[in-house]
């Protein structure tokens, strides 16, 4: 994926922070590339060659981690992760069913970010709410015993989150264009 | 020894003397206790402890709040507990803001327990029945689960007042050997899922030779539909740093790990905290409560990988590489973490430690079995009423657990069968429900006691399909090592998928029990020689379902859904309603000339939407199996 303007100089700039804070040990890389993502959302190209560097590992075995483990994501996240539970219990009660409906409703497939980066879908093995399956995780909020209305109704959520601030953009725009008029 | 043991007894009765002056000062007010685990949090919980506050606040009200961890209770989250000097402690469940604001007005300003929301006092009282009133509370025994959800997490005193920390006080009073002794007479076996006797191991990492060893906690609870660990965590760390530290001084180590699965992230908080805690106090750290032993934890974050529970993959994983088991001999316990000699216990059987130590081999040995003695600790999902953790004897037999602890299945459906130990497990029928719960005969039905998840399945569950899903966990999550469990897996994968979707053939099942048996005998660790469990249980005890799902294109459970068809009953449907159609994702319900409603097969998404919107009024959305082809729709 292309980076955006100045996104390199963000990469580099938190890298060395995660490796300063670290350390250089190989026994903590696992540490320092759940740092960088913990900090960029994600592990770019540039900054898992910046980790090779400083650890002194080769490029291909810091690839062979990241991709491993199912913690690690290569492409940047959207604004709203959201994770079905994809556990045993919440497969009985359709989780299937719930992860089909984001899937329509956001026109994208698991694992995917929507082009605007407003949402990305994953699955998740386990997040240990069997009681109250099927268990949707929408950014760090756990929604219990979620319905394919649910998931319309999440999204409404979100939407009408955006117009309001969008509207809010455009009333304090107008509000400042005014006064400069006045002025 | 003899010296610094006395010495050690000392600074812990100064350590609890102080812990008890403070927790009797919370007894003379008022309190709230909030279960605030993730999966309260997932019911609401979050939002009833800020209406206590407000409410609190605005009354103001003399109380404490206090947020605790998980009674195990699901099925009833968000649960509180409120005491009122002069009244018992009261535990309600399923509270809402309304109910929050009802106990604080009409409770703790009025007195008034608004007995209506209460589900059990915690203690004898002539006023309304105990948890031990209910059979729940009559089969379980609680160890490990005892003290969560009463005591604060975050608040070492509390754990402290409760004996805490006093096996490990005990152990450091004692030689080494003597606590690996304890531990062997207890005839303790791992909870991780193998039940390997933990004293042997210990003794054997204690028996090796080098200076440096370590002990590590495998919090790494990956199988879908076990929480254990995660109650454990967020409920009671310090009861899992106790045990550790006692490990850690058995063997001689004086470095531990926790690994935890990053997916945890309130355990991960609450377990700094707790470690930070016992730090402070000397509990860990440099000479462990005046003693010469010393001792730190470090907290190592999994990366979502199932086979990092494997004792090799967790080390490798924690030398910063990726997760794949080695051979083993040797064996951790003589040659682990960089090379050197390192014990590998679960979060469970860590937990059991302290109270092994703190009330003596003979205690435990009267509970449970001969063979495996002590409790077992389920998370019970699925189609029960009684959702949740529970804790019995070993011994206890499924049938008990499922129709007198859990209350028997949901909303009147028949049992069908009972998904035991996750993807190693096995799902057993009817027949074997009187089984005594116990790592041996377990195993001998094929199942496995595995990490302890227990998820129950009722007649509408479809057994071709829990296979396929368990395989395609295993399939996705196996780390490519070994031919048989990379390979062998992916093809029988192929086959379930294909019978899911009516494309089966009868020699298919043959071709799944030969694949089985060479995927069992030719994998490396225990991922892939407990893989093909899932398929083996369920062709030998449902083989029927296979059949019919091959030879007559059927699901009997309705579940698969290249299988089915969502149909409108004409008898059924009411001319006055349309809240399928507004249900309806794809607008595929549509309202015929004559009023009723009617699916186009050919938009139908299956999304059961107006299945379970027409449920509780007029029952008239169905499924069919074998499924309908579109156009040749019967009604019309």
């Amino acid at each position: 994926m292309e980076l955006m303007e100045g996104e390199l100089e963000k990469i580099t700039a938190e890298v060395e922070q995660v490796i300063k804070d670290q350390g250089t040990e190989r026994e903590r890389l696992i540490p320092i590339l759940q740092g960088v993502q913990e900090k960029l959302g994600y592990l770019p190209k540039e900054a898992m060659k910046k980790v090779a560097e400083a650890v002194e590992v080769s490029e291909v075995e810091i690839y062979e981690i990241a991709t491993f483990y199912n913690q690690f994501r290569l492409n940047p996240p959207g604004k709203h992760q959201i994770k079905v539970c994809m556990g045993t219990a919440c497969h009985m009660t359709g989780g299937n069913i719930i992860m089909e409906s984001f899937e329509r409703r956001l026109d994208i497939k698991e694992g995917e970010t929507t082009p605007d980066r407003e949402f990305s879908l994953e699955r998740v093995a386990c997040v240990g709410c069997c009681a109250l399956a099927p268990v949707v995780v929408v950014d760090e909020n756990v929604e219990a015993k979620v319905r394919p209305t649910r998931v319309d109704g999440i999204l409404l959520g979100f939407d009408m989150e955006k117009k309001a601030a969008e509207k809010e953009m455009q009333k304090a725009a107008s509000e400042q264009k005014t006064q400069e008029e006045e002025g | 020894m003899s010296v610094l043991g006395t010495d050690t007894q000392k600074t812990y009765q100064e350590l609890k003397d102080q812990a008890v002056q403070a927790v009797e000062g919370l007894n003379t007010k008022s309190y709230v206790l909030v279960g605030t685990a993730t999966c309260g949090r997932a019911a609401g919980a979050l939002n009833v402890l800020e209406t206590f506050r407000s409410e609190i606040g605005k009354h103001n009200v003399d109380a404490e709040i206090i947020e605790v961890g998980c009674m195990g209770h699901c099925y009833a989250e968000p649960m509180v507990i409120v005491y009122k000097p002069g009244f018992p402690k009261i535990c309600y469940g399923s509270v809402d803001e309304g109910i929050a604001t009802r106990l604080v007005t009409d409770f703790l300003v009025n007195d008034d327990p608004c007995f209506d929301f209460a589900m059990a006092a915690l203690e004898p009282n002539d006023f309304f029945p105990t948890f031990e009133d209910f059979p729940r509370g009559v089969y379980e025994q609680k160890v490990v689960l005892s003290d969560c959800g009463l005591i604060a997490p975050d608040d070492i005193e509390q754990y402290i007042a409760r004996d805490g920390y006093g096996g490990l006080a005990k152990a450091l009073s004692k030689e080494p050997e003597r606590v690996i002794t304890e531990v062997k007479d207890s005839n303790l076996r791992g909870r991780g899922g193998a039940g390997f006797p933990t004293g042997v191991k210990w003794e054997i990492c204690r028996n090796a030779e080098g200076d440096t060893k370590y002990v590590i906690c495998n919090a790494d609870e990956g199988d879908p539909g076990a929480f254990i660990d995660r109650a454990l965590l967020e409920s009671n760390p310090h009861q899992l740093i106790e045990g550790l530290a006692i490990a850690a001084y058995a063997i001689g180590a004086s470095q531990g790990y926790i690994y935890v699965r990053a997916e945890y992230p309130l355990a991960i908080e609450r377990l700094k905290t707790a470690i930070g805690q016992a730090r402070e106090k000397g509990i860990i750290g440099n000479s462990v409560m005046g003693s010469n032993f010393s001792f730190d934890i470090k907290i190592f974050q999994g990366s979502g990988a199932f086979v990092c529970g494997e004792e090799t993959a967790l080390i490798a994983s924690i030398e910063g590489n990726a997760g794949i088991p080695n051979h083993r001999p040797p064996f951790p316990a003589v040659s682990g973490l960089h090379g050197k000699p390192t014990i590998i216990n679960n979060v469970k059987t860590l937990s059991y430690i302290t109270h092994i130590i703190r009330n003596g081999a003979e205690w435990f040995k009267s509970i449970g079995t001969p063979g495996t003695p002590g409790t077992a600790v389920f998370a019970l999902a699925g189609k029960v009423v009684g959702t949740g953790l529970v804790e019995v004897p070993m011994g206890t037999t499924i049938r008990t657990l499922i129709y007198d602890v859990a209350d028997g299945i949901k909303n009147e459906k028949n049992f069908k069968a009972v998904q035991i130990g996750g993807p190693s497990g096995g799902c057993l029928p009817e027949s074997s429900l009187d089984l005594p719960i116990d790592f041996d005969s377990l195993q001998q039905a094929g199942a496995m006691m595995g990490s302890g998840g227990l998820v129950v399945l009722d007649e509408e569950d479809c057994m071709v399909e829990i296979a396929r899903f368990f395989l395609e966990f295993t399939q996705n999550e196996s780390c490519g090592k070994c031919t048989f469990c990379r390979l062998g897996t992916k093809q029988m994968l192929d086959i379930l998928t294909d019978i899911t979707k009516g494309k089966g053939k009868l020699e298919d099942i043959d071709l799944l029990l030969e694949l089985a048996v060479d995927i069992k005998a030719g994998s490396l660790c225990a991922l892939g020689k407990t893989a093909p469990n899932p398929v083996l249980t369920t062709i030998r005890f449902f083989r029927d379902e296979y059949e019919a799902h091959i030879t007559e294109g059927r699901c009997p459970a309705l579940m698969c859904k290249e299988l089915i068809t969502y149909v409108i009953d004409e008898k059924k449907c009411s001319k006055l309603c349309d809240a399928c159609i507004g249900s309806c994702p794809v607008e595929a319900v549509y309202t015929r000339s004559d009023m009723l409603k009617d699916i186009y097969l050919d938009k139908c998404v299956k999304c059961d939407n107006c299945l379970v919107t027409c449920l509780p009024l007029y029952q008239a959305v169905i499924k069919v199996s074998p499924p309908i082809e579109a156009g040749g729709n019967q009604n019309g």
